[in-house]
């Protein structure tokens, strides 16, 4: 199953900024964790409230160390304003997708990549996200968002994104 | 449930029926190859075109002879140094005209059509310096298995001049890949060792990942994202029919049967993200914990005997490989080298543990003693990963990916570290897992 399938549907205009947003990553070596350096402004458009507030505005990924599960201060800060976000907007489901780069082997990088969806969940949970709303799942090395062969992806490519699955009743 | 492709294994896995050829001349071998030897210098052999009313003999000879270089213990003789046309398979050859080209070995053959699809098949394998026959055999199959008669007749010569087991008449299961890297489509695949007949098990709507055979059955074991779920599964080559092992509140992965083929040993993810191994017996259904740590183990592979089982933990903080009892219990750490070590994988002679290393940037295709000793490393670069032994225990498939590379390709390489190649597939393939001898 790809990715964009566990979107639902209508919400094209989200998965259209992601794609932008994985595009943009593949060739700086840091990704950009606001919305100033996606190039798509200060988010200016966004309805509060909507897929694409919370994925330009707020931020939907975070990124770990080589072999870490650990959440990074600077992760923690995109974390905190995830929870702030799914507490104000509580009828939103989310997945949140582990991954691990490719420097790793296949069954290993599954595991990792559940290690680090967990300790991402757990932080929002540890926020007041009620951890019923939150589904964990590993992609391992097998989605990675940048594709060369050197740090620059990889750093990239070890990370945990909130996927929302859109509101409930 | 899936079904893109059942019954061609079934015809193509009808028995094959031997009959073997009264020897020309008393057999009184001088050629052989001692395989244990350090240094093995190739054995010049020359196989001749079978003689056939088409060109399918000339085929057959072709399928033995790649089989028999790949093996890295055989230099067949190009055709054109050739002195004797070989006319009459039933008759003592020229050894003379051999010798001069130094062929040490010869195979002659046959191939007839004997009406309703059915092929007899002939060989003769000879000492051209003992001017002997070494062993003739004769099968009787279906057209369409002619590829496999050549395979059984590869095994044939390499366990005459060796004294080992052949693997030729063998397949892999692996995972053909295609797509951007991104959004990799991965399907399973089944073919044969030398890369030829690729079929496809899946559509590749969904991740499929680590396919493992069964020692016993028609069956494969393999990780399979369907749904937005992942866990193990089992399905049923002759049928198409698939099913999930288990039924496990969290991500189910890296399975493997046991040597008898009764039980799936597998990593489970815990709720803390850690995961450790369970297995589960394929009859009464129970499962049975066998780690329980703080940590990430997986990978598990049986010893051939199933009393004890090789996996990797980063329980110590790094990945190692540890050896614990098939029930559990105390394990005991193996691999002591600088870097860490992954998917450990039992020898079927049971003599040795292969392992992908991860050393100074590198990955390694290495072999150690189950006690841990006597490591060595076979191959290394960018990125080699994922060993599979061949039913012989002598040879080794991975797969590797260079630096800059689009995907994936599977390698073999013998354990002696010199006879590295790649195995022709088209486009990217990853996760072998070689077969049992076929049956």
């Amino acid at each position: 199953m790809g990715l964009n399938q566990i979107r639902p549907a209508g919400v094209l205009m989200a998965v259209v900024l992601t794609a932008l947003a994985i595009t943009g990553c593949a060739n700086n070596r840091n990704l950009p964790n606001n919305p100033a350096d996606l190039g798509l402004g200060a988010g200016a458009g966004a309805t509060p409230g909507s897929q694409q507030d919370f994925t330009v505005n707020v931020g939907d990924r975070i990124f770990f160390d080589t072999d870490s599960s650990v959440v990074r201060s600077d992760a923690q800060v995109i974390l905190a304003r995830q929870a702030q976000w799914l507490n104000q907007y509580p009828n939103f489901q989310v997945t949140i997708e582990g991954h691990a780069d490719e420097r790793g082997t296949r069954e290993y990088n599954l595991a990792l990549g559940a290690r680090r969806a967990a300790a991402t969940k757990a932080f929002l949970v540890s926020r007041g996200v009620n951890g019923a709303r939150i589904k964990t799942i590993s992609y391992g090395k097998e989605r990675p968002v940048a594709t060369c062969d050197d740090i620059s992806c990889w750093s990239q490519n070890r990370r945990a994104v909130t996927v929302l699955g859109g509101a409930g009743s | 449930m899936i079904r893109i492709w059942a019954g061609s294994l079934t015809s193509s896995l009808l028995a094959v029926a031997v009959v073997l050829l009264v020897s020309i001349a008393p057999a009184r071998a001088l050629v052989e190859i001692d395989i244990n030897r350090g240094t093995i210098e190739p054995l010049p052999i020359a196989v001749t075109d079978f003689i056939s009313a088409d060109g399918l003999g000339a085929q057959i000879s072709q399928v033995i002879t790649e089989n028999l270089r790949r093996s890295g213990l055989f230099a067949p003789i190009e055709r054109t140094a050739f002195i004797e046309q070989v006319s009459n398979p039933d008759a003592v050859p020229r050894f003379q005209d051999w010798r001069v080209i130094n062929a040490q070995a010869l195979v002659t053959g046959r191939v007839t059509e004997e009406g309703g699809g059915r092929l007899r098949a002939e060989f003769r394998l000879w000492d051209t310096f003992a001017g002997e026959q070494m062993t003739g055999e004769q099968f009787f199959t279906n057209k369409e298995n002619w590829r496999r008669v050549a395979h059984i007749i590869s095994d044939a010569i390499f366990e005459r001049l060796t004294g080992e087991k052949g693997y030729f008449d063998t397949r892999i299961v692996f995972v053909a890949e295609s797509g951007p890297r991104d959004n990799r489509v991965k399907r399973l695949a089944i073919m044969d060792q030398d890369g030829a007949n690729v079929r496809y098990l899946t559509r590749g709507g969904d991740i499929v990942l680590t396919p493992r055979f069964s020692p016993s059955r028609q069956e494969i074991t393999y990780m399979d994202f369907a749904g937005g779920e992942p866990k193990v599964y089992l399905l049923q080559l002759e049928t198409g029919q698939r099913e999930h092992v288990g039924d496990f509140p969290g991500m189910t992965f890296s399975p493997r049967f046991s040597p008898d083929g009764q039980k799936v040993v597998m990593s489970l993810q815990q709720p803390d993200g850690n995961a450790n191994i369970y297995a589960m017996d394929l009859r009464s259904r129970n499962t049975t914990r066998l780690t329980n740590s703080p940590s990430i183990d997986t990978s598990p592979s049986y010893s051939p005997d199933g009393q004890r089982i090789v996996f990797e933990s980063d329980r110590g903080g790094r990945q190692q490989l540890y050896v614990m009892s098939a029930n559990g219990g105390d394990a005991t750490r193996i691999s002591f080298g600088n870097g860490s070590y992954s998917t450990p994988v039992w020898s079927p002679r049971g003599d040795l543990i292969a392992f992908t290393k991860m050393s100074g940037g590198q990955f390694s295709i290495g072999v150690m003693r189950p006690d841990g000793s006597g490591e060595r490393i076979l191959t290394t670069g960018f990125h080699n990963e994922g060993p599979t032994w061949a039913p012989n225990g002598r040879y080794l498939m991975f797969f590797r990916q260079d630096a800059g590379a689009g995907g994936p390709q599977l390698y073999t390489i013998d354990l002696t570290g010199r006879n590295e190649r790649r195995v022709p597939v088209e486009g990217f393939a990853s996760d072998p897992a070689w077969s049992p001898l076929l049956e």
